[in-house]
């Protein structure tokens, strides 16, 4: 059963969208960070992809120092603000937190990183140093976490940086990809905002690098190259039927979702197809969104889904149903989508085989792919003696470097597609490793 | 049948529970209330000539997210009029002739003594409390702390103040004195029928990091307060103690006064000697009714122990107070972590490594945060088992077999001790430390 209404308003879209987690009250925020243990060689700094001195920020929270909290978080972080609310915290730091082992709640690091974060921005408390000009310009491709984290530690550094930017907003899939309960636009935004006005870097947007033309200008240009292009468009299944109307992807749909909010119409019943973190965000959307049936489809078990536990009950609550061991077989209706035709799947010796034999129709008038988001190829190929792994992934050395050693490269090109506290991790590393390279 | 009612030095109540002179007994109204709420006893706040107050009295300490576990106050004595407050104390004691009244005095001269004496016997109070304790503004002005700081002084004043009442007469002592038994027996000689302490602590509670002032600032300034509240229990309790052991000063009923909040609070002092409690600062941080934790409580005890009076365990703590020079140096326990409790925080290891005796070892396996003992490091100072968050995770396990018993006295007696500064029998002679130089092993 439906439980949510179709929201007709940005209030209704807002509520049906509610912030899973939410600014704290300075009060919620002094004693939560009273409750903090402040551990010895604290399980949660070495939870956290970027390592952040998380009892150091907490004790800074708590003696009212804010500002140098938000100083420890960015730090380690560029993207600190978003990161405390994107992050999974469940299965990071607040995972490791050692209260978990006496089943008291963990201590809420992510909202608190956020609250600190959050006050130093609106106050545009300045706290970074831009680094003494050495001359030399680097180029990033995507302003996506990746790219957005190398640009304001490469600034630091004291390099020139300018930002290839194909959309016409900055953070990736921050701002296009990401559930919008877990961080509204305006919040991703100010952020980016705040950092490019400490640290001056430039963003190109709508100018996507798209040939070998702008390429080689790009290696006249500058001295270093980071490639932070994430991944591409939502892969192709090749189903039968699979270009009917009303068939989308994930990536797409969110995009469309979180640029238009209530504007955009989510029909009545609706297919979505995967079980990973995309999945499970896409059908959680589709239900807020008003769908009065939402079908979660997984080709295996529920114990196989990629997506973390949590994301998959957040689906539930949201009013979402599932189907597991069914793979789609193909998109049935007439112009538009009527249904999705899926055949049973099963465990086979270890190898999950499709059993034609049982087959059956769950109609709808959508169905979002969720199955996999395809790679930026089209681009490393234009890369002179750019080594690519099997999954068409980015091959680089502990400095972040590529096999054309002007490039370096992180973030979901290279991991395939990750969390965005990983791809921030990646774009600092890279833009050291950078520095390195051209101190040599 | 439990009974809680007390007969302090001829001052008799339905419970030891009193509340202190201090802002909760300003009013006749107030004291109505605290009665109504199950206190025993009050005591007035501080009658004599009425003073001016400053707006901005309290100052606070608060430690992590506790508030209030430290409190000071600027604020003076009554400034209410006398005629105001004795017509007060007629009617609450017309209300309440069963619970005990009592006026806190301070005044300077003998004359002002004999008539405010005069003046609260016939308005019916059970008893009197010299105040010689406040340790703000009144004793600039000869008064207060000015009296408890000179035991001469203040056994004049008590013996003045014998010879006018006929009624029991309780000396409240100051804190802000090197002995407590100083004061405590110059009342005694006085002729005092009772003590209570301890008043407030002198104290800046802290400073404005923007106008540099401390708190509470009047208008940009401020000044030393009373500091009151659970911070200053022990303190109270060691003075208490001191009096009480004391072979001349223990003999009069003693009233304990310092952070007193709930039963177990109650309990300790009267364990120290006490057979009445005053109380502020919980009044004043949770109103009266806070009471009924602290009876109830008490009851319970008292059921638990099978005692039916608190005098059947009042003072029962004091034999095991004793000199340090009197403690067994054989006794011996070392820590031991309950592994299947520890969440692994190794606040014990850092607390040992950098604050004790490195007698704590990690497991060096990153997965495994279960620190261990090494028990022939291990001094038994309780540290680690302080600071670990979990109940009874880490506990000091007793590893003498209890045959035998040496103190330092002992030791002096027998010509056992060290006695030059590179003595064999220093304590720690031959116990492990490591190299200086093992500081510094984590640099690469």
């Amino acid at each position: 059963m439906a439980e949510y209404k179709r929201p007709t308003s940005e209030v209704e879209f807002k509520k049906n969208f509610k912030q899973k987690k939410p600014l704290m009250n300075d009060t919620e925020a002094f004693y939560e960070a009273s409750r903090c243990l402040f551990c010895y060689d604290a399980p949660c700094i070495q939870a956290c992809p970027t390592s952040i001195d998380i009892p150091l920020f907490i004790k800074q929270i708590h003696t009212d120092n804010i500002t140098g909290a938000s100083k420890t978080i960015f730090d380690s972080n560029w993207l600190g603000n978003a990161c405390g609310v994107v992050c999974p915290t469940g299965v990071l730091c607040e995972g490791a937190c050692v209260y978990n082992h006496q089943d008291v709640s963990p201590i809420q690091i992510g909202r608190l990183q956020n609250y600190a974060t959050n006050k130093t921005i609106d106050a545009e408390k300045v706290i970074f140093k831009v680094g003494e000009s050495n001359g030399k310009k680097i180029a990033i491709i995507g302003a996506g976490p990746a790219g957005i984290a190398c640009a304001c530690e490469a600034r630091t550094l004291g390099y020139d940086v300018d930002i290839f930017e194909a959309k016409e907003k900055p953070s990736g899939l921050t701002i296009y990809g990401i559930a919008p309960y877990k961080i509204t636009n305006e919040e991703v935004l100010k952020e980016v905002d705040y950092l490019q006005k400490q640290l001056g870097f430039n963003i190109k947007y709508n100018n996507a690098i798209n040939s070998k033309q702008e390429l080689a200008a790009l290696e006249t240009n500058y001295d270093a190259i980071f490639v932070g292009v994430g991944l591409g468009a939502t892969r192709c299944l090749g189903l039968d039927g699979e270009d009917k109307e009303g068939v989308v992807g994930a990536v797409e749909f969110i995009e469309e979702l979180r640029m238009k909010h209530h504007k955009i119409k989510i029909p009545a019943k609706v297919v979505v197809l995967g079980g990973g973190n995309t999945a499970m965000d896409a059908a959680s959307e589709a239900a807020r969104m008003g769908a009065r049936k939402t079908v979660l489809a997984y080709r295996n078990s529920k114990v196989k889904m990629g997506a973390y536990s949590f994301e998959y009950d957040l689906a539930i609550g949201a009013g979402v149903d599932s189907l597991f061991n069914v793979t789609p077989i193909a998109i049935t209706g007439n112009g538009k989508v009527e249904g999705v035709k899926f055949a049973k799947t099963e465990m086979v010796e270890g190898k999950l085989k499709t059993n034609m034999n049982i087959t059956f129709v769950v109609r709808c008038d959508m169905v979002i792919k969720a199955t996999g988001q395809a790679k930026q190829g089209h681009l490393y190929d234009m890369i002179d003696n750019l080594d690519i792994d099997a999954k068409t992934r980015i091959k680089i050395n502990d400095e972040f470097q590529t096999s054309n050693p002007k490039y370096f490269a992180g973030g979901d090109a290279v991991n395939g597609g990750a969390e965005v506290v990983n791809a921030a991790y990646d774009g600092k590393m890279a833009a050291q490793g950078i520095h390195n390279w051209l101190s040599k | 049948m439990i009974d809680l009612s007390v007969n302090f030095g001829g001052i008799k109540a339905p419970n030891p529970f009193w509340l202190a002179s201090a802002p909760p007994t300003n009013s006749g109204y107030q004291i109505m209330k605290a009665f109504d709420a199950g206190w025993g006893g009050a005591v007035w706040k501080t009658l004599g000539v009425p003073v001016v107050n400053v707006s901005s009295r309290y100052g606070s300490v608060n430690y992590r997210n506790t508030r209030m576990m430290g409190f000071n106050n600027i604020e003076l004595i009554t400034d209410r009029p006398l005629a105001d407050n004795l017509r007060e104390i007629e009617e609450v004691k017309k209300y309440f002739p069963d619970h005990a009244v009592i006026a806190s005095l301070m005044v300077e001269s003998r004359a002002e003594w004999e008539q405010i004496i005069k003046d609260v016997q016939n308005a019916g109070v059970d008893g009197i409390e010299l105040n010689f304790g406040c340790p703000h503004g009144m004793c600039e002005r000869g008064m207060g702390s000015a009296v408890g700081q000179e035991p001469e002084v203040l056994k004049t004043i008590v013996e003045w103040v014998k010879e006018a009442a006929n009624i029991p007469v309780i000396t409240k002592l100051s804190p802000n004195i090197s002995h407590i038994t100083d004061p405590g027996l110059a009342a005694v000689q006085g002729g005092t029928d009772a003590l209570s302490l301890i008043n407030t602590i002198k104290s800046i509670v802290g400073i404005d990091l923007d106008s540099y002032a401390p708190y509470p600032i009047v208008d940009g300034k401020g000044t030393n307060g009373g500091y009151c509240g659970p911070a200053v229990k022990p303190i109270a309790m060691h003075m208490l103690k001191d009096l009480a052991q004391h072979p001349e000063i223990g003999k009069v009923p003693l009233s304990g006064i310092g952070g007193i909040e709930t039963w177990r609070d109650v309990v300790e002092f009267i364990l120290l000697g006490a057979t009445s409690v005053q109380v502020c600062t919980a009044v004043m941080h949770y109103g009266f009714g806070i009471v009924r934790e602290m009876e109830a409580g008490l009851r319970q005890f008292m059921e638990d122990k099978n005692y039916t009076t608190i005098y059947d365990f009042a003072g029962k703590a004091l034999p095991n107070v004793t000199e340090w020079k009197h403690l067994n140096l054989k006794h011996k326990v070392v820590a031991e972590i309950n592994a299947d409790k520890c969440i692994g925080c190794d606040l014990c290891y850092i607390a040992c490594d950098d604050g004790a005796h490195q007698a704590i070892a990690l497991s060096g396996d990153p997965a495994n945060r279960i620190p261990s003992i090494i028990e022939e490091n291990c001094v038994g100072c309780n540290l680690c088992s302080l600071v670990c968050p979990v109940e009874d995770c880490i506990t000091m396990e007793k590893r003498d077999d209890r045959t035998e018993h040496i103190t330092w006295h002992e030791r002096t007696l027998n010509d056992e001790i060290p006695v030059t500064f590179d003595d064999d029998r220093a304590g720690g002679k031959g116990h492990f430390v490591p190299k200086p130089s093992d500081a510094l092993k984590h640099r690469k």
